[in-house]
């Protein structure tokens, strides 16, 4: 009995630490977590999409707040679409940023990722763990890591290259999709870039 | 696209900044609608053309330069082009007021082109110098100049009005640039031009993917990183 209850204790810290890990130590563990599959995996060091994204969809997504990243893209317009257009919307900006930046990964050589040090308040619900890439012969590259407190935990709504944010650097090219034909129209497009997309990765593996 | 590069000697860019004039004068006749990219008329047909030069030329070469030489030779070729700079970004450093930077800037030039060999190693970094990254378009953007409109050059790629005249000082200061006889100061603006779009390789494909109008996506892109360089990694946030 003694033992059963010592058990439980440790299940139930055990899950509460997880859920409660910081968004730096977050930050850390997943991208370590990926990095030492990438460097133990050929195929997608040889440039494997399907792999690569399968190995993204299960380490990387569950941590990404997506429809918080359209929101993030569309800007104004966000809230003067339908729930079903957003909803729509924001599973195929998933795809697209997936997708593409799945593949990114594929061209990983011996970067080294350099963790910044991170201080927060305990009352913080938005951050910044800011890291580096660095690899020989090139400028560092800084990446950074907008996350924010849910119920469920932290979550990354933004993911920011050399200053550059792969969300908000879409917000003109949503903003001028919504002018040409409105949200649907938008929602057309990002959906026909997915499919070339698709179409164009099944070519390559056929060679 | 391509970020610095000093290639191609002075009386081309010379010739290269006039055309520039003219065509700007002209492009404010057909001024865009986005207010954000007022010579979208004159960029977005310079963006076109370089887009051919590039896949035709730069990005082949690229790519030949990025296949056969090994990666140890490749980083001795990065680390003495930012080397050579470290000088100048150490003027910049001064110029914006950030003194302790710049003389870190002067302390990894005099270990790097020594103990570096020709800044061949960068052995300032392993010892916690870090590098910087400044220039004269950065230091008169913190003197409070603004940056004008956007604009894509041939070439040389995007830059503001304020960066363009940036890039031409830099290009002027450059000490590579000086160097005589004035074919091998052509071949380093060659290799560093090769260099510079060789390290671009990877992020080619990522743009070419994730963009919905390539040319938007690089011109956003650019506002962004810049806005970044200025406030050195640090820029204050903006309202959503």
């Amino acid at each position: 009995m003694k033992k059963l209850f010592a058990l439980t204790a440790a299940v139930f810290f055990a899950t509460v630490a997880y859920a409660q890990e910081a968004p730096d130590v977050l930050v850390q563990r997943v991208t370590e977590d990926v990095l030492e599959i990438i460097r133990k995996d050929k195929d997608i060091q040889n440039g494997d999409t399907r792999k690569v994204i399968e190995l993204v969809d299960k380490k990387v997504l569950p941590n990404f707040n997506f429809t918080h990243m359209t929101a993030l893209a569309l800007g104004k317009e966000w809230r003067k679409a339908t729930p079903q257009q957003q909803t729509q919307l924001t599973a195929e900006f998933k795809t697209l940023l997936v997708r593409t930046y799945s593949n990114a990964l594929t061209s990983y050589k011996n970067q080294k990722v350099v963790y910044k040090p991170f201080k927060m308040g305990a009352a913080e619900t938005d951050v910044l763990v800011r890291t580096e890439v660095l690899q020989p012969g090139s400028k560092p590259v800084q990446l950074d890591y907008s996350l924010e407190k849910l119920d469920s935990g932290w979550r990354v709504y933004d993911v920011v290259v050399a200053g550059i944010s792969l969300v908000t650097n879409y917000r003109d090219q949503f903003n001028q999709e919504v002018r040409n034909g409105g949200v649907d129209g938008l929602i057309a497009s990002v959906a026909a870039k997915n499919r070339s997309l698709e179409a164009n990765s099944a070519k390559s593996e056929k060679k | 696209m391509i970020d610095s590069f000093g290639a191609l000697g002075g009386r081309m860019g010379r010739s290269w900044a006039l055309g520039g004039l003219v065509a700007l004068a002209c492009a404010g006749a057909w001024a865009g609608e986005n207010p954000l990219d007022p010579y979208e008329g004159f960029n977005r047909p310079m963006f076109a053309v370089n887009e051919v030069v590039d896949k035709y030329a730069a990005k082949p070469v690229a790519q030949i330069y990025d296949n056969a030489v090994p990666l140890p030779l490749k980083a001795g070729v990065g680390n003495f082009f930012g080397n050579a700079g470290d000088l100048w970004v150490g003027v910049n450093s001064a110029l914006q007021g950030k003194f302790s930077d710049a003389g870190i800037d002067l302390s990894r030039l005099l270990i790097n082109s020594t103990v570096g060999i020709f800044g061949l190693f960068d052995v300032a970094s392993e010892l916690g110098l870090e590098k910087h990254d400044e220039d004269f378009g950065q230091t008169l953007a913190v003197w409070g100049v603004g940056g004008g409109g956007y604009l894509y050059w041939p070439v040389i790629g995007p830059r503001n009005v304020r960066d363009t005249f940036g890039w031409g000082v830099d290009f002027y200061a450059d000490p590579l640039m000086r160097v005589r006889p004035v074919s091998v100061s052509n071949s380093l603006a060659g290799l560093r031009f090769v260099d510079i779009r060789a390290s671009l390789l990877p992020s080619d494909k990522v743009v070419e993917e994730a963009a919905l109008d390539k040319y938007a996506y690089i011109r956003d892109a650019y506002q962004q990183r810049r806005r970044n360089q200025i406030f050195d990694g640090r820029p204050p946030r903006l309202d959503d």
